[in-house]
């Protein structure tokens, strides 16, 4: 495979990684098998070529051939069962690690030039989409690292990326397989767990991090496609004597507070910033040692994907002590407030708050609840911050607080439909005692646990984006919450509830179709067009399930 | 660029895979688990000065480590690391560079191969001197090391504190009055000797959630006595027929039941058809979640731990 050389004379006033997808895009005609990058500029119609389907995060498709009038008569083409290899029980002493099981899978599938290309953690498949049969299957060899999940591969021209449990990034050959190098992207031995999707923009692969167990410092880095060179690597907790410091009490707080950046993010690319979430503060549960608002751990960042530089930060919760990530996507709307166009950030947050900033400086324009029972903040600051109540930090005798240390909502990815002007995300109304189970002045790891405490269901939100306010709302009768959400330009709304994948009308909350499936959803579901018709693709466990229309 | 925090022993790695750790769950003697965890009191000289809060005996046990090598280990660890590593070998206040729980030394150590070194050898740069300990004794402190690393990495080992700070009194007055509990149940009827049978974290967690954790798909239903937190449903059909009985499962498309028979029955939803209602005697419970404050929770299970 060939590269064309990137070394032409492009015009300064465009960003350096929108050059590349430029100019990559010129080898298209020589990449069969692989991905045009000129592809993730663009909605997705005929691939899903990223995480989000774009950079977007919107999990928007504008196809319509699968519509409101017809979805009635979609039906199933395929289904596969897949099979993986086994993650061994965790050594001892080895820390994370989660049992092991059948194939559970996470992952938002890529889908391009007719190929599915997914993940498990330690297992990766291509699959043919128009009939669902296996091309190859890679296996890594059995490590000891956390199999909690794996939400898919990155994939950059010929090359798919992943990221395995003992925290290496894999680059694999996507027409055979082959696993072509790896490199180590943190040390497992300090309990960092290796999830996250890889997102590529221009010539950088964004490989995120997790795990906090052990007061491992956070970090997003980025990578060279070809080597796995580390480009740059921005660490999401302050050393000595850099901007935030002084929102912990010492610099060995700030290092150890965690703040993991597990979830994809979204990209602008006329912006040339990259956002995402980071995680929790450690220890999670025992704050007596990290007084202070904890930046840049619960934040919505916004980074140079070139230079690795901060542009602007937005903090969530400051000073979390309830393990509330702010990891969940952050959605990138082009639209209107108070009569004017404005570029937009929006993110329903773990915490139990509605965000929504100006993605050009992170200026806050509005936060509303999810939910109505958040019972642990004291309002909102000047900037729309929630004020996090002292009386609510975990205590040994254990606090009451809604939502429970799982949140609002979690890393299943919400949509936004720009046709509705609706922001759909699954919600659960919970409460958990928080306890604090260590009260040295120097705690370590969690130092405390929650207990759940009781739930008042879950339910699916569709928010207007420009006042936060709820437009209609879903009460799912049995369990389930945080689903994942797909909208179409078809008037589509898909997710999945129970043993279910269900579109509704997404103007009104209408159901207008289901289909039970072999198990629960697990992953988000997503479209495409393939040889002029279009497929639903839905994920539950160990399976896939292909639907088209049947005329 | 920065720097990582910690030096990373890569020329390690290696030999570290090839040494396979050999389990052993022997059991162990209540006697020494005082030792072993609490450390001793003369060592309390770290920034654990509230209590020597470290690995719990579930953390031994999770561990793996050979008890008996622990519990020599706690006792030399006390004598000759602690009055500069804590009581717990989480390090002085101020002393970063003193926490061991956190250290790679620790977390990567495997038989002692990356804690012998600077043990035996000191690390004269760092200001720590030689210890007299003999290679077998500070095998035994590599191994109360590590148990302390696991334990601070694995939040099902932890213990809980002091959950018991309710008032009694306040919490037996809430019980009868604006609790409205005593409308339900009885401190000589359902809730006899209650205060007897749960630890006070697991009561906490019992009366503000009966049944938690294990509903959701109706719990029980199969066994055909149904449990008091167990929901119902009554499906009315078109023709007028209601069948109900404990809730097997539901969501929009389908709802399933046992009769009054114990038969499994189950029916399509379309919307409204059939009338589907749902009765959950624990939504009393639930709603109350919205009324709690933390003082309620603390009194109404100090009195409850009363009910012997």
């Amino acid at each position: 495979m060939k590269r064309i050389s990137l070394a032409v004379c492009v015009g300064q006033a465009v960003p350096p990684a929108v050059r590349a997808l430029i100019l990559f895009s010129a080898c298209s005609y020589l990449c069969a098998q692989g991905l045009d990058r000129a592809t993730l500029l663009k909605q997705p119609v005929d691939a899903w070529p990223t995480y989000n389907g774009d950079y977007s995060a919107r999990r928007f498709s504008p196809l319509t051939q699968i519509n409101s009038t017809n979805v009635q008569n979609l039906s199933l083409l395929w289904s596969t069962r897949f099979t993986g290899s086994a993650a061994p029980a965790p050594a001892a002493g080895g820390r994370g690690g989660a049992a092991p099981a059948a194939v559970a899978i996470k992952a938002t599938p890529l889908m391009v030039n007719g190929i599915l290309y997914f993940s498990a953690p330690n297992n990766a498949w291509a699959v043919d989409a128009r009939t669902g049969r296996e091309l190859w299957h890679y296996t890594y060899p059995p490590n000891t690292g956390s199999t909690i999940g794996n939400r898919g591969l990155g994939m950059y021209g010929n090359w798919l990326y992943m990221e395995v449990p003992d925290s290496h990034l894999v680059s694999l050959d996507a027409a055979t397989g082959k696993e072509r190098w790896k490199v180590q992207i943190a040390d497992p031995k300090l309990d960092y767990t290796s999830t996250a999707a890889p997102i590529v923009v221009g010539n950088h692969i964004l490989a995120g991090i997790g795990g906090d167990h052990m007061d491992n410092r956070g970090f997003i880095q980025s990578l060279d496609p070809e080597t796995g060179a580390v480009q740059w690597k921005w660490y999401t907790t302050p050393s000595a004597g850099e901007p935030g410091i002084e929102t912990w009490p010492d610099a060995y707080a700030s290092v150890h507070g965690t703040g993991q950046t597990w979830i994809p993010g979204s990209y602008d690319p006329q912006l040339n910033l990259y956002y995402f979430g980071t995680g929790n503060p450690n220890p999670v549960m025992a704050e007596q040692s990290r007084k202070g608002d904890n930046l840049y751990t619960c934040t919505i960042v916004a980074l140079n994907p070139d230079t690795g530089k901060m542009a602007w930060y937005y903090q969530t919760s400051p000073h979390d002590t309830h393990d509330w990530d702010a990891t969940e996507a952050p959605v990138l709307i082009d639209g209107t407030i108070n009569g004017q166009p404005r570029k937009l950030l929006a993110q329903a947050d773990r915490n139990g708050y509605f965000f929504l900033l100006d993605r050009t400086n992170g200026k806050h324009i509005l936060t509303t609840p999810l939910i109505d029972t958040l019972n642990w903040s004291k309002g909102l600051n000047a900037t729309g911050q929630p004020i996090p109540n002292p009386a609510k930090y975990p205590r040994p005798d254990g606090t009451l607080v809604s939502p429970a240390s799982g949140g609002a909502t979690n890393w299943p990815a919400p949509s936004f439909d720009p046709q509705t002007g609706l922001f759909y995300v699954g919600v659960n109304t919970t409460w958990s005692v928080f306890y604090q189970t260590d009260t040295d002045d120097h705690p370590e790891g969690y130092g405390g646990v929650d207990s759940g405490s009781g739930s008042e269901g879950g339910a699916l939100l569709a928010i207007d984006y420009k006042t936060g306010k709820i437009a209609w709302r879903h009460e799912w009768p049995g369990a389930g919450g945080a689903s994942h959400m797909l909208t179409t330009a078809g008037h589509l709304l898909f997710t999945g509830n129970g043993n279910n994948v269900v579109a509704f009308d997404p103007a009104n909350g209408k159901i207008l179709w289901h289909s039970s499936l072999f198990g629960s959803p697990s992953a988000g579901p997503i479209t495409y067009m393939l040889d002029g018709k279009q497929y639903l693709l839905a994920i539950a466990g160990d399976s896939m399930y292909s639907f088209v229309v049947n005329n | 660029m920065r720097l990582l925090f910690f030096t990373r022993y890569t020329n390690f790695e290696s030999n570290l895979e090839a040494v396979v750790r050999r389990l052993n769950p022997a059991l162990f003697g209540a006697a020494f688990i005082a030792v072993m965890f609490t450390g001793s009191a003369a060592a309390q000289t770290g920034s654990g000065d509230k209590a020597a809060i470290a690995a719990t005996p579930a953390a031994l046990t999770a561990s793996h480590e050979d008890p008996a090598a622990v519990a020599r280990g706690a006792k030399l660890f006390a004598a000759n690391c602690a009055s500069c590593h804590g009581a717990t070998a989480k390090g002085l206040t101020g002393k970063d560079n003193t926490d061991l729980v956190r250290s790679l030394y620790v977390l990567d150590d495997e038989k002692g191969i990356l804690l012998t070194p600077p043990i035996r050898n000191g690390r004269p740069d760092k200001g720590m001197p030689k210890s007299n300990l003999t290679d077998a004794e500070i095998l035994d402190v590599a191994a109360w090391l590590r148990v302390q690393s696991y334990g601070a990495g694995h939040r099902t080992t932890y213990t809980f504190l002091d959950v018991l700070t309710g008032d009694p009194k306040k919490g037996e007055e809430y019980f009868n009055g604006a609790g409205k509990c005593s409308t339900c149940h009885s401190p000589t009827g359902d809730l006899k000797g209650i205060g007897s049978r749960y630890s006070a974290q697991q009561l906490q967690g019992r009366w503000l959630s009966p049944g938690g954790g294990r509903g959701g798909r109706g719990a029980g239903a199969a066994t055909g006595t149904p449990s008091r937190s167990q929901k119902t449903v009554a499906v009315t059909l078109p023709n007028g027929q209601t069948v109900s009985g404990p809730l097997d499962r539901i969501d929009d498309f389908t709802v399933s039941l046992h009769d009054s028979t114990g038969a499994y029955r189950s029916f399509t939803r379309n919307g409204d058809v059939p009338k589907v209602l749902v009765t959950d005697p624990m939504k009393v419970h639930t709603e109350l979640l919205r009324t709690y404050t933390d003082a309620d929770m603390h009194n109404v299970t100090a009195y409850l731990v009363t009910l012997k």
